[in-house]
């Protein structure tokens, strides 16, 4: 299901292999007993993002965007897997790591909330070690880019989302980092304040060369502009190429789900292969593009059938609505 | 550790100016914890109306353990009190935001809304320090001497512990930020009396397992030339640092546990 | 009148869901109480009978202080907190055009929190204090009957006081000085740090007629069976007084803020 575009061979900045991020969650049962279960925020998630690249990183709520953002800046250390970024391992080396990214949560500001912009950003250059001159020119371009002028000296909390979103992109990239994480740039914004954030952070990738690897809902944010999105789904990886690529998916595969009249080795039936067993109940993926009728007729020959039930594949519905939250956009 | 000291200052710096804009509600906010803390002492001082003595000990005298209580714990509070706000922090998800900057999480808590009014505590608690040395008639020898700044610094040290402990808590339990002030303002309290009137139980507890009789009544006996209510070796009034020592060492380990269990489950 | 229990039952469901937070200061509250009735014990010891108390009654005082703390809302809190930034924020001009009564509304949430915080905070640190100390407790239901009604005139009359101190927000740039001192007063005045009867001369006699008194010391005076008959009911009816007398300034005062708003929009 995975497609792999192919990438200038230059190293990659960003380098997952097989990560794994898995929680312990103690849920109450009844009044006193608690069980422990495990949640698999992401399995095995491999892919690479090489310097300079604008890469849109899309998922259902709970599918893993935030986790993965989060072992990438070093703030979770992932179960298993490897992970580099620009050569460090994050989770390892946080502070070393932190000189070189620059990360915006679009819920939540990295701004002092009772301080002016230009407080936070004169403390920023201290705690990044930013030269004054490097620090001036910056501030300079990105005040006149973002028309923060008359923002500087008003405190954060008395900022709109917008204006606060300016300031937290600029808060971001002051200290030039090689990277660029946005967590949902765009949410909560006005048209105008999104179409400025998308112009800018354009600028900032073509003229800067950054590499940006941002999450988003909103499908205009990708298709403005970015040349890649991945596609991730309850922690997996289920897309990852152009965006055309995502409109042609009819090849995908849907799943059968038979459930036999008793639990049975796994069952063997042209057309379609067991993915999954669980007791009794199987999971079959088959071309979507086939009739699921010759494989049911086949299975039902050869074995117990007590029920069964077709899912489409899920990352239709993903796209299903994030088409239609960007035209409602 | 250069670099997360010089960090510190950066921060605080900035808080200490952004305080000055505002420079009445500072001087209002000032002598309000001068004044606000200050009650503590006209307890003590109303009960001294009634008696002459409390648990053995004149009011200078409680003056004295109350004085060096409150140095303590002030300048913890001020050095590294916003620290007890940790648990908002993890539930609003602002620990993320500290750890994508290059600079440890700790000092960034520390440093966080550093608030300069709370000298108003310090400054009054070196007033009633300063009069109840005027008064007292102590029988000053070099290690006595010695023993006063000692004492003020271990105490500061290990009330910062304590507020550490407090912090690395609420990793466990983000939303039970209370639990902490019971030893870190409960121990202040505890530690504004003379040990004489505290249960045996107490005391001990206070000795061995959270080490807040150190911060004062161990050197304080020794000044002020009074028996120890449990008895302890003489050694006891002079080893504030190692218990300061101590103490720094298992809150240090439990800060590290807490942001690693953050790291390990984002929550 | 349907409109406000439904308020103050939504703020005490909302209350009762903080768990951990209601634990926390049940141990906090319980910790102090330890420390602060030894102290207690030494300062009787030196004078027994002091204030009127024995040493039974002062601890018993102690305890009850721990508990009356939060419903009491003594250092400030409560609404408090969501009042003041309503006003800073200016959204208390919304409150202002709702069909019901701005102070009934806060005061009905009040009474809300404070009837949880009693259950679930007041009872268990007296009750660990009965079992590590000897305390006075009442004997006859009429005397436990006396204290409800105390506390619950002693909370309203915390409402009036911290309503006043919010309002104050209107003209204030910043109102976390008054906020400050308000809460100390809170504490002293209230009996929170000693009872009052042991204040010397006219500042104990002072402190006795202000409203913080009826916040703890009376409430404490009727548990402890110190007013019976007519004199409970002259106390209780001080407790009133307050009440209404501060009810009725905080609504003097919301009106001339209310213009304040109208005129300046907010």
């Amino acid at each position: 299901m995975t497609t792999t575009q192919p990438h200038p061979k230059t190293s990659p900045l960003i380098e997952l292999s097989g990560i794994a991020k898995t929680f312990v969650v103690r849920r109450r049962v009844g009044r006193l007993r608690r069980t422990r279960a495990e949640v698999h925020a992401v399995s095995d998630l491999s892919f690479t993002v090489s310097r300079g690249e604008m890469v849109g990183y899309i998922g259902p709520n709970g599918a893993g965007k935030s986790t993965t953002i989060k072992m990438l800046t070093g703030i979770l250390v992932p179960s298993a897997g490897l992970l580099r970024v620009a050569g460090i391992e994050p989770s390892r080396e946080r502070i070393q790591l932190a000189r070189r990214i620059g990360v915006v949560f679009g819920q939540r500001t990295t701004l002092w909330w009772d301080l002016p912009l230009r407080d936070s950003f004169g403390l920023l250059r201290r705690i990044y070690k930013i030269p004054p001159a490097r620090y001036r020119e910056n501030l300079d371009r990105f005040v006149d880019l973002l028309d923060l002028g008359p923002l500087l000296d008003v405190p954060v909390r008395q900022l709109s989302l917008g204006q606060r979103m300016r300031g937290d992109i600029t808060a971001a990239l002051l200290h030039d980092p090689e990277v660029l994480y946005l967590d949902e740039p765009t949410i909560g914004l006005d048209i105008v304040s999104k179409a400025r954030v998308r112009e800018f952070l354009r600028e900032v990738n073509a003229g800067q060369g950054t590499t940006v690897l941002l999450t988003t809902h909103d499908l205009t944010d990708i298709e403005q502009l970015c040349s890649r999105v991945m596609v991730i789904d309850h922690g997996r990886l289920m897309y990852d190429g152009d965006l055309d690529g995502l409109h042609s998916l009819g090849d995908s595969e849907r799943t059968l789900v038979v459930d036999l009249a008793e639990p049975l080795p796994a069952i063997e039936v042209d057309g379609g292969r067991v993915v999954r067993v669980d007791g009794p109940r199987q999971w079959l993926a088959f071309p979507a593009a086939a009739s699921a009728a010759p494989l049911v007729a086949a299975i039902a020959d050869r074995y117990p059938l007590a029920d069964l039930s077709i899912q489409e594949p899920a990352i239709e519905a993903v796209i299903a609505r994030m088409y239609a939250e960007g035209v409602a956009s | 550790m250069v670099d997360a000291l010089r960090a510190y200052g950066w921060i605080i710096t900035m808080w200490v100016r952004s305080t000055m804009a505002y420079r009445a509600s500072f001087l209002m906010l000032t002598f309000g914890q001068f004044f606000g803390t200050g009650l503590d002492f006209v307890t003590i001082f109303i009960m001294f109306v009634h008696t002459d003595e409390l648990g053995g000990f004149t009011l200078p005298e409680v003056g004295f353990i109350y004085a060096t209580s409150g140095v303590a714990i002030g300048m913890a509070d001020l050095l590294l009190g916003s620290i007890e706000r940790i648990g908002q922090r993890i539930r609003d998800g602002s620990v993320d935001v500290m750890l994508v900057r290059p600079v440890s999480a700790f000092v960034q808590a520390a440093a966080d809304r550093f608030a300069l009014r709370r000298l108003g505590r310090i400054l009054q608690s070196t007033a009633v320090l300063v009069w109840s040395l005027t008064v007292l008639d102590i029988h000053w020898t070099w290690d006595r001497v010695l023993l006063v700044p000692i004492m003020l610094i271990c105490g500061t040290v290990i009330f910062c512990s304590v507020f550490v402990l407090g912090a690395a808590f609420q990793f466990a339990a983000s939303d039970a930020a209370q639990v902490a002030n019971a030893f870190t303002y409960g121990g202040n309290f505890l530690t504004q009396y003379p040990p004489t009137i505290f249960a045996k139980d107490l005391i001990k507890a206070a000795t061995f397992a959270i080490p807040l009789a150190f911060v004062n009544w161990m050197p304080a006996l020794h000044i002020l030339d009074r028996a120890d209510p449990l008895g302890l070796p003489k050694a006891f009034q002079f080893a504030s640092p190692i218990a300061a020592a101590a103490i720094t060492l298992v809150a240090g380990l439990a800060w590290r546990a807490g942001i690693r269990s953050y790291r390990s489950t984002g929550s | 009148m349907m409109v406000y229990a439904a308020i103050a039952s939504r703020t005490f469901r909302r209350y009762a869901t903080y768990r951990a937070a209601t634990a926390a200061g049940v141990f906090t509250n319980s910790v102090f109480g330890f420390i602060m009735a030894f102290t207690y014990i030494a300062l009787w010891h030196a004078r027994p009978q002091l204030g009127g108390y024995d040493v039974a009654d002062a601890v018993t005082y102690v305890w009850l202080g721990q508990s009356l703390l939060a419903p009491a809302a003594l250092f400030g809190g409560g609404f408090q907190d969501e009042f003041s930034e309503r006003i800073r924020s200016g959204d208390v001009a919304i409150d202002l055009y709702r069909p019901v009564d701005l102070q009934s509304w806060w005061l009905a949430s009040d009474l809300g929190r404070a009837a949880f915080q009693f259950l679930g905070r007041g009872i268990l640190p007296t009750f660990f204090g009965a079992l590590a100390f000897d305390l006075t407790l009442p004997p006859r239901p009429g005397t436990w009957l006396a204290f409800l009604c105390a506390v619950f005139l002693g909370v309203v009359v915390s409402f009036g006081i911290r309503y006043l101190v919010c309002l104050t927000a209107f003209w204030l740039m910043d109102s976390t000085g008054v906020q400050q001192v308000a809460g100390f007063c809170g504490m002293f005045f209230s009996g929170m740090v000693l009872p009052l009867t042991v204040f010397p001369g006219w500042l104990g006699d002072v402190s006795l007629l202000l409203p913080w008194a009826a916040c703890l010391q009376v409430p404490v005076d009727v548990f402890l069976g110190k007013h019976e008959g007519v004199q409970l009911l002259q106390t209780l009816g001080f407790q009133a007084i307050w009440a209404v007398v501060l009810l009725l300034a905080g609504r003097a005062l919301s009106s001339l803020a209310t213009r304040k708003v109208v005129v300046q929009g907010g």
